[in-house]
């Protein structure tokens, strides 16, 4: 892949004997640079710039650009940036993918998402904002698309995505579940913006921003379990775990162990019907220590 | 034919010749070493700020009984004298373009305490580790928002250290707690060693900095950047003051 760049920025240079001598630069060592590595030594993604690769799907950003331009680019700009003609009237914002952090990922926080991450991201939309779900593309146009998104920013060149988390298989709902998770929901402060009744109306709640320093609104977990990146319990355990880079919400992986994360997206789960079920849903105020 | 081969000998020659320039420029990124400390400049200095600065406000912290009595606002920390702390001083230019310097081994520390950063702003080399800790009782996020790094944001219960790095040079990252609204820090990233953060003095010490003309810059997070040009010879130290004006 190295290899090709190289020959390619040649071939603009010299105008002369193109197949020739992309053979004969491979043969000179260029090919020497073990596949999937740059020069710094840094991994890539293993995959040609302007592709994408989910599952057996190949998309390409050449016919990903025509889409982007169709379907994307008032809210996202045609730049990519985020900044289409009808942004100033949306609520949360466009992404930038100039910057390249996406708040729907398998990854852990600050990595890239799997291009996989990307395509489920458009298939399904974003909930509680104005990404639709793009279900009416084809698989090979969404995959196109994807690639095309990448272009914007050269990290998905220079980085590889993180690992994605493991979610293990749930554990059994229970009573007791659901006030280890309630006393998970305190000790973890997501009080401080979700609230202590899970109405989003916590004490940070007002202060919160997304990144690029747009008010941003804490999830009423009252109102369902159909979060901005999936629905129901394995994708609250996910968002939990990865966190939803560019907003204030963050990743816990390193703070729960997978059996305590459970036990919060069960009480999390109980919250909208937490009056009928007579669930206690706090059991002490904060002391001071 | 005869015009084939000789565009393709050409191309040979050509693509030899890229080859070569390339390996060469490999190597010297690897060249350029730290200055050796014997023949070596320093720049001393104070930062001081003139015109009234406004006083620290009380912080109100009694959504969190576990963050203690409260704090003070620290976005611009001056004593009777005007002396600046929290001042970051570096070489913004005018250090050889092909110098490359590792990273220390040691980290950076960065404590949260009493719901408070420490220190206030925090100065560090690209790929440097940062150590963060948590010395309160209650759950902090840590969450810088760099524009030219990636965006982190882990959350962090009691005891649990956490680390990380930053892989391109920054001046500066803002960093927020968003469970605690009123913590606010700043990290400087930087490729070489050539930068310091002053005391609550408004002292700073740049040491080791191989002779030649820099551009200096003094970047506050409130009051912005100051520039000023200086040269240091061999084994010569420099004195440079800078004065913010406060609104």
């Amino acid at each position: 892949m190295k290899c090709f760049s190289k020959t390619s920025l040649i071939r603009k240079t010299s105008r002369i004997a193109p197949v020739f001598l992309a053979i004969f630069v491979c043969s000179l060592g260029f090919g020497q640079t073990p596949a999937g590595q740059t020069a710094s030594g840094q991994t890539v993604a293993g995959q040609a710039p302007g592709e994408s690769k989910i599952g057996d799907l190949t998309g390409h950003a050449s016919s990903g650009k025509a889409l982007f331009r169709r379907y994307c680019i008032s809210c996202h700009g045609v730049h990519g940036d985020g900044r289409g003609e009808s942004a100033p009237h949306l609520d949360p914002k466009p992404r930038d993918f100039t910057r390249a952090t996406f708040k729907c990922r398998s990854t852990p926080s600050g990595s890239l998402p799997t291009d996989t991450d990307l395509f489920e991201t458009i298939t399904r939309g974003i909930f509680n904002s104005n990404m639709p779900s793009w279900r009416p593309l084809t698989r090979q146009q969404r995959a196109d698309l994807i690639a095309f998104v990448k272009t914007f920013s050269a990290r998905f060149q220079e980085e590889k995505p993180g690992a994605p988390i493991s979610i293990p298989p749930e554990t059994p709902t229970s009573a007791e579940s659901v006030q280890r998770g309630a006393q998970l929901f305190q000790d973890m402060n997501c009080w401080s913006c979700h609230g202590k009744e899970g109405r989003g109306n916590g004490p940070s709640a007002a202060t919160l921003t997304d990144s690029k320093n747009n008010p941003i609104q804490p999830f009423d977990f009252t109102t369902g379990t159909h979060v901005k990146c999936g629905e129901g319990g394995s994708a609250m355990f996910r968002d939990l775990m990865t966190g939803l880079d560019g907003t204030p919400m963050p990743s816990f992986s390193d703070a729960l162990k997978p059996d305590q994360a459970w036990d919060l997206v069960h009480f999390i789960e109980a919250l909208p019907a937490a009056d009928k079920k007579g669930i206690v849903l706090t059991k002490a105020e904060p002391k001071a220590e | 034919m005869r015009k084939q081969f000789i565009s393709i000998l050409f191309g040979g020659i050509f693509v030899g010749a890229v080859a070569l320039s390339a390996l060469v420029a490999v190597r010297s990124v690897h060249a350029g070493s730290p200055a050796s400390p014997a023949s070596s400049g320093e720049l001393k200095g104070t930062v001081k700020v003139k015109g009234t600065v406004p006083k620290p406000m009380h912080i109100d912290m009694s959504q969190d009984p576990k963050c203690g009595s409260g704090g003070a606002t620290e976005e611009i920390l001056a004593d009777g004298s005007g002396s600046l702390a929290n001042v970051v001083v570096y070489v913004s230019a005018g250090l050889p373009a092909d110098a490359k310097y590792d990273p220390p081994k040691d980290p950076v520390v960065l404590e949260q305490k009493g719901c408070t950063y420490r220190p206030h702003v925090v100065a560090l080399r690209t790929n440097q580790e940062l150590k963060v800790l948590n010395s309160d009782s209650t759950t902090h996020n840590i969450h810088p928002s760099p524009n030219n790094n990636r965006e982190l944001n882990q959350s962090q219960p009691p005891g649990v250290p956490f680390s990380t790095t930053f892989a391109r040079e920054e001046i500066s990252i803002p960093v927020k707690c968003n469970i605690h609204p009123w913590m606010r820090s700043y990290f400087a990233v930087f490729k070489h060693p050539f930068f310091a953060v002053t005391g609550k003095d408004g002292t700073f010490d740049i040491g080791n900095l191989p002779a030649g003309s820099y551009t200096i810059t003094a970047w506050q997070e409130k009051l912005g950047t100051s520039v000023q040009k200086i040269t240091v010879g061999e084994s010569e130290t420099k004195t440079l003051d800078f004065v913010f004006k406060a609104e």
